[in-house]
């Protein structure tokens, strides 16, 4: 069962001038975790309030649990958990007054929905006499994503939950993600950190409003159509430029401590090593690489600009 | 149900964390109604004045007695010179001088006609002004009660009479003035800046995503500030009676029922803002540019309407504190009953209406 449907959905802004979703199509099954990947301005805030009906597409429909997101926007409203991007509650109400608040206005109690958010709350339940504006980021986090849930929302919106937060919380963060996965929950989450799209079981690159690609994180990955190398040398600034300059190379980019390159020709490999030292690099290393969701991004993004 | 009390508990408790907001709230009143019915009180009261009395008879002296207890003179000094006039005006804080020519006791009696100089410094012409007519009151006083005594049976009367407020008390204008202000600043500011605040930190947009219908979000909000309102009024009318002697001469449950309509037109107003902006800076401009000054100009408790010229008192009929201001003074001063408001009961409740109907079809169930 599909439980999210986008049908050719386009948005644009200040009458029209900005292109912010364009001509988007997917869908999402039943107690799936689906995850929107992209950069700052890809669309995927508009595509999650598409969905949560604050926003009419320009053109195109959109159902989510069978209801149309314009049409029965308040069935939607009943049955959908939504996080926004930006920390959205009382900042200065406590932990325990938010909860309560948002319990009673989704016409449930903490009491009646625990179990759902147990396993969250217990982390929560030392501070529940804080503020919610003195709260970490990562608590912060937890007790949004406790208030989006209180109601048992058949599918819930996450739009990037994890940007802000601490490298463990985000890992903690994924893990009761997919915890909730086992209450049968239908999952889409947002997300600029590429590394977090091999958590999803199924991702939606975006860039620009417009999809690259919609598959498996392990599918993306295998799709990848060269041999991915990683080189790496004691100067990496002036390599990355000098690689790019060279011609047998198709594409080079930076990536921490090693520079990913693919070449149009794969013989050209063995010369390459030979040609750094001689132009005066030491250390040089150069292995092959397994290529990254970041990887195959950034060449999606590069194919889509040269207008293939 | 439930989720009302959700939401009001909430706004009670946004309210009451906000020292900042709780003493605008509470602090408002109190201080506006302490400034206007003391500092600001265009009264007068212990002006200094001088006594220039050539007469010197029984007659004059009774005068200056009764100059002496009201409480609007103070007498500084008896001066025998007429060059110290000119000098105590110059030298010293007097305001006044009243002369007394000789003869003065003679004359009121065998001539049935004598006359008291009243010396004003009148470079503050309003005070001038007051002063004057506040002594001519103590001499016509002093008159009225000579002719009763001897019954002289023909007689010059000037009478004057102040309606409604017959020692011209400052205080009588000010009060409803006051309460139109503090509940038309109090309602529209606060509920407006509420609901933007929702909106500027994001808490709209998840209560949005919710089986609540948007516009009770909306109403639920505005609920809190009646109850603040009408907990305000009752300080106001509280400080005002025993603080002011100010009388409430009409019925008081027409006074609350006439004050609500108004706090739900400030509200409906506060509520049409909310839905216009989309900040809190915003709408707390739009808030204090649009009710406090004309609530200040155009309701006739500062500058009377009739003075004004024709176009802003056209302009004035659509400002609710105008009509309200004039409700207030029937029932509070005049003591009348509905009977006497009911017009400008209708033209508040029509404003309502519209009010509240314009922000009902501007707002917004969803983000644009």
């Amino acid at each position: 069962m599909t439980d999210v449907v986008l049908d050719h959905i386009t948005k644009t802004y200040e009458k029209g001038s900005v292109v912010a979703v364009d001509d988007v199509s997917f869908s999402v099954e039943k107690g799936e975790l689906f995850g929107l990947i992209g950069p700052d301005g890809a669309g995927k805030s508009s595509i999650f309030r598409m969905l949560t009906t604050l926003l009419k597409p320009d053109s195109g429909f959109a159902t989510v649990n069978g209801s149309d997101t314009v049409k029965d926007y308040r069935d939607i409203r009943k049955k959908v958990g939504y996080m926004p991007g930006r920390f959205s509650l009382y900042q200065d109400l406590t932990v325990e007054e938010n909860l309560t608040f948002f319990a009673t206005v989704f016409n449930t109690t903490i009491h009646e929905n625990y179990d759902l958010i147990k396993d969250i709350y217990v982390q929560l339940e030392p501070f529940k006499d804080r503020r919610a504006g003195k709260l970490s980021g990562g608590m912060k986090q937890k007790l949004a994503l406790c208030c989006a849930l209180i109601h048992r929302p058949t599918v819930l919106f996450l739009d990037e939950p994890t940007t802000g937060v601490d490298a463990v919380s985000r890992k903690e963060f994924w893990e009761m993600l997919k915890r909730l996965k086992t209450h049968g929950i239908t999952i889409l989450v947002s997300t600029p950190y590429m590394d977090e799209a091999t958590l999803c079981e199924r991702i939606a690159l975006i860039q620009g409003g417009k999809i690259l690609s919609i598959d498996t994180p392990e599918e993306i990955i295998r799709r990848f159509p060269k041999p991915l190398y990683s080189v790496r040398c004691n100067e990496m600034s002036r390599l990355l430029k000098e690689l790019r300059s060279f011609a047998e190379i198709e594409s080079c980019n930076g990536f921490g401590d090693y520079h990913h390159i693919t070449f149009h020709n794969e013989a050209e490999i063995e010369k390459l090593k030979d040609r750094l030292i001689k132009a005066g690099y030491s250390e040089v290393e150069i292995r092959i690489e397994e290529p990254t969701v970041e990887d195959c991004f950034i060449r999606l993004m590069k194919s889509l600009d040269n207008g293939e | 149900m439930k989720q009302f009390i959700a939401f009001f508990t909430k706004e009670f408790l946004h309210v009451f964390r906000d020292r900042k907001t709780l003493l605008l709230l509470f602090g408002l009143p109190v201080v506006q109604i302490v400034l206007f019915g003391f500092a600001l009180s265009n009264e007068i009261k212990n002006s200094k004045i001088v006594i220039f009395d050539y007469a010197k008879d029984a007659t004059s002296r009774k005068i200056i007695e009764k100059l002496e207890v009201s409480k609007s003179f103070e007498i500084e000094k008896n001066i025998t010179r007429v060059e110290d006039i000119d000098k105590s005006f110059r030298a010293e804080n007097i305001k006044l001088a009243i002369v007394f020519p000789a003869n003065f006791g003679e004359d009121l009696v065998h001539l049935k006609n004598a006359s008291v100089q009243i010396i004003a410094d009148a470079s503050d012409p309003n005070t001038a002004n007051t002063l004057t007519s506040y002594a001519t009151n103590v001499i016509m006083s002093y008159q009225k009660e000579m002719m009763q005594t001897r019954n002289i049976p023909y007689s010059i009367n000037t009478e004057m009479r102040m309606l409604y407020n017959p020692e011209l008390k400052g205080t009588t204008n000010f009060v409803p003035g006051v309460m139109a202000l503090v509940m038309l600043l109090i309602c529209v500011l606060m509920t407006s800046v509420s609901i933007v605040r929702e909106k500027e930190n994001g808490t709209m947009e998840v209560l949005l995503v919710s089986p609540f219908n948007p516009f009770l979000v909306v109403i639920s909000k505005a609920i809190p500030y009646l109850i603040l309102s009408l907990f305000n009024l009752i300080v106001i009318l509280v400080l005002s009676v025993y603080l002011l002697d100010m009388p409430i001469n009409g019925n008081i449950f027409l006074l609350f029922a006439e004050s609500a309509l108004l706090i739900l037109a400030a509200l409906s107003l506060g509520l049409l803002i909310s839905t216009l902006t989309n900040s809190q800076q915003e709408a707390m401009l739009f808030s204090l540019m649009g009710m406090l000054l004309p609530t200040m100009m155009l309701t006739g408790f500062m500058f009377p309407l009739e003075n004004m010229p024709v176009p802003l008192q056209v302009i004035s009929n659509i400002v609710p504190s105008k009509w309200y201001y004039i409700i207030v003074k029937s029932i509070m001063i005049k003591g009348l009953g509905f009977s006497a408001i009911w017009k400008e009961t209708l033209i508040l409740a029509g404003m309502t209406a519209l009010l509240l109907t314009i922000s009902i079809r501007k707002f917004n169930i969803r983000l644009e």
